[in-house]
């Protein structure tokens, strides 16, 4: 099955850029990567930009409205995710537990559907 | 001898007594919960049809999982999507002859079952609620019925619950031995949880969960029978459950311990939770489902409230504090210390334990912050929680009690 681990944190929680955590944080995300990648469960997975970049848009009458900003303003935002190929819920949890941004934010794991031909 | 039984009564407690069991080795051959049950409550309705005019077969357990099988077989050959799940089901329909015992024929994967119910992806009120269902075959109107909910509402809480489990692809199996101790602290929790919620109940609808959780847990014992904490959870129950009718007065108000008749208690039930109790401590993995056991089996084996042997049941108390250091247990680890010959570190205890969160609209504590201060000699301040536990208490024959002590204070 497949499984999208959406990876959420507070902005400024977790080791930051230019301190002396963030080189292991992030070689902490390349063996996470490279072990999804060795066993098979790897399907894709990204960073985002920050939540500073982010704009919204929707339709409403046929007239697009543009917002700056997140879909919802609260304090744990999306920063990337994972596409994994996981045999069960356990294994996708026991994956994203793995994932070096569920020490200090959450890794929402959601089930992919699976569209009857 | 006992009543016949009207034969309405005799289905009921056979679909009853077989209904995790078949639909657990069901559920885990079509691999579907929502679809196991559709079939299997089929087969049931067949059964009450049937029955009644051609008998009730030698084996109901294996009438009824064929028959449910061979619905699920059905539909499944009118429905393409599950050509998958149709090899194993045949199997399953070939290792159950017409009068195999249930025990050989039927794989018992309650164990499987029980863990997916129990599954931390599930809020915990719907594994109590599936728990009920899969496992103790209570129908959807009397789980409703004790958690005071609409039917339609714990209805709809089980389907959303067996749809997570399909599309969320929760397994059906006991858990990898790294998560096997969390998981299992999780299914002893919801057995616990069934059976306070029996245990305090006042409510008729409620009461029987004692004995449904009871049930549940001689179910787990089968299957793990080396487990300590298992038969500490077991041993807890049969403990807590046996002094159920010394608990309360002739019109259902609480008594304290202090009141109770013992000769009310069920001596029976007494000597088998500690029989439980003690092979399960020879194992040597100590828990806290074993230690509340021990707990409750020095009140429950000893022959008054002045015999108690308090020195062993504060050392209990502080095990257990090591193990799950709750206000609450730190509550009675101060009490059993105050009766244990340390009267002045139990208040101390108590004392700083003001404040709490947990703890301040906790009767038992007040009551028993009164009992210490009057016993220390602080009249003025044992009348003033005399009067807080007096007001947080539901039972009128505890009142009654608590004002004795109160006004019997001089000063």
């Amino acid at each position: 099955m497949q499984y999208i681990c959406l990876i959420y944190s507070a902005e400024g929680a977790g080791p930051q850029r230019g301190t002396a955590d963030f080189g292991p944080f992030m070689q902490a995300y390349g063996a996470f990567t490279a072990e999804m990648q060795e066993t098979g469960r790897f399907i894709a997975g990204d960073a985002l930009q920050s939540v500073a970049t982010a704009t919204c848009v929707s339709v409403k009458d046929g007239k697009t409205i543009t917002t700056d900003g997140p879909f919802a303003e609260t304090k744990e935002q999306l920063g990337g995710y994972y596409l994994l190929d996981c045999e069960s819920l356990d294994d996708a949890l026991a994956q994203a537990a793995k994932i070096p941004t569920a020490q200090h934010g959450r890794i929402e794991v959601r089930p992919l559907v699976v569209w009857d031909n | 001898m006992p009543l016949p039984l009207s034969l309405d009564q005799t289905i009921n407690g056979v679909v009853r007594e077989e209904w995790g069991r078949i639909l657990a080795a069901l559920t885990k051959a079509i691999g579907d919960l929502q679809l196991a049950e559709d079939c299997l409550q089929e087969a049931v309705a067949r059964a009450i049809k049937r029955w009644p005019e051609a008998g009730i077969p030698d084996s109901p357990a294996a009438w009824l999982i064929r028959t449910a099988r061979n619905i699920a077989i059905d539909r499944f050959r009118r429905d393409a999507r599950h050509d998958r799940a149709l090899p194993e089901l045949t199997l399953l329909a070939e290792t159950v002859a017409e009068d195999d015992p249930i025990d050989e024929a039927i794989p018992d994967k309650r164990l499987e079952m029980i863990f997916t119910c129990c599954h931390p992806a599930l809020e915990e009120k719907t594994r109590v609620a599936l728990t009920l269902r899969t496992l103790g075959g209570l129908t959807t109107e009397e789980i409703a019925a004790s958690f005071l909910d609409a039917p339609a509402t714990m209805a709809q809480r089980l389907v959303r619950a067996k749809r997570k489990i399909r599309a969320a692809g929760i397994p059906y199996r006991i858990p990898e031995t790294s998560d096997l101790p969390e998981r299992m602290q999780a299914v002893l929790s919801v057995i616990y949880l069934i059976f306070s919620r029996g245990n305090t109940a006042t409510a008729a609808q409620s009461q029987h969960l004692s004995a449904e959780a009871i049930r549940l847990g001689r179910i787990l014992c089968q299957l793990l029978p080396d487990d300590a904490e298992v038969a500490g959870l077991l041993a807890l129950m049969l403990l807590t459950d046996a002094r159920k009718a010394g608990r309360l007065d002739r019109d259902g108000h609480f008594l304290p311990l202090e009141q109770q008749n013992r000769r009310r208690w069920d001596k029976a039930r007494i000597a088998e939770g500690d029989s439980i109790l003690r092979k399960a401590l020879g194992r040597g993995a100590v828990g806290p489902y074993q230690l509340q056991a021990a707990i409750s089996a020095c009140h429950a084996t000893s022959p008054s409230w002045q015999d108690t042997n308090w020195t062993e049941i504060a050392a209990l108390y502080g095990l257990l504090i090591q193990m799950v250091p709750t206000p609450v247990v730190r509550l009675n680890h101060a009490v059993a210390l105050s009766y244990a010959g340390q009267l002045e570190q139990g208040y101390a205890i108590l004392n700083g334990l003001q404040g709490n969160a947990t703890l301040r609209e906790y009767q038992p504590f007040h009551a028993a912050r009164a009992d210490l201060a009057a016993r220390s000699g602080d009249v003025s301040a044992a009348k003033k929680h005399y009067a807080k536990a007096i007001a947080l208490s539901v039972s009128p024959t505890e009142q009654l009690f608590l004002s004795a002590k109160s006004d019997s204070l001089s000063g």
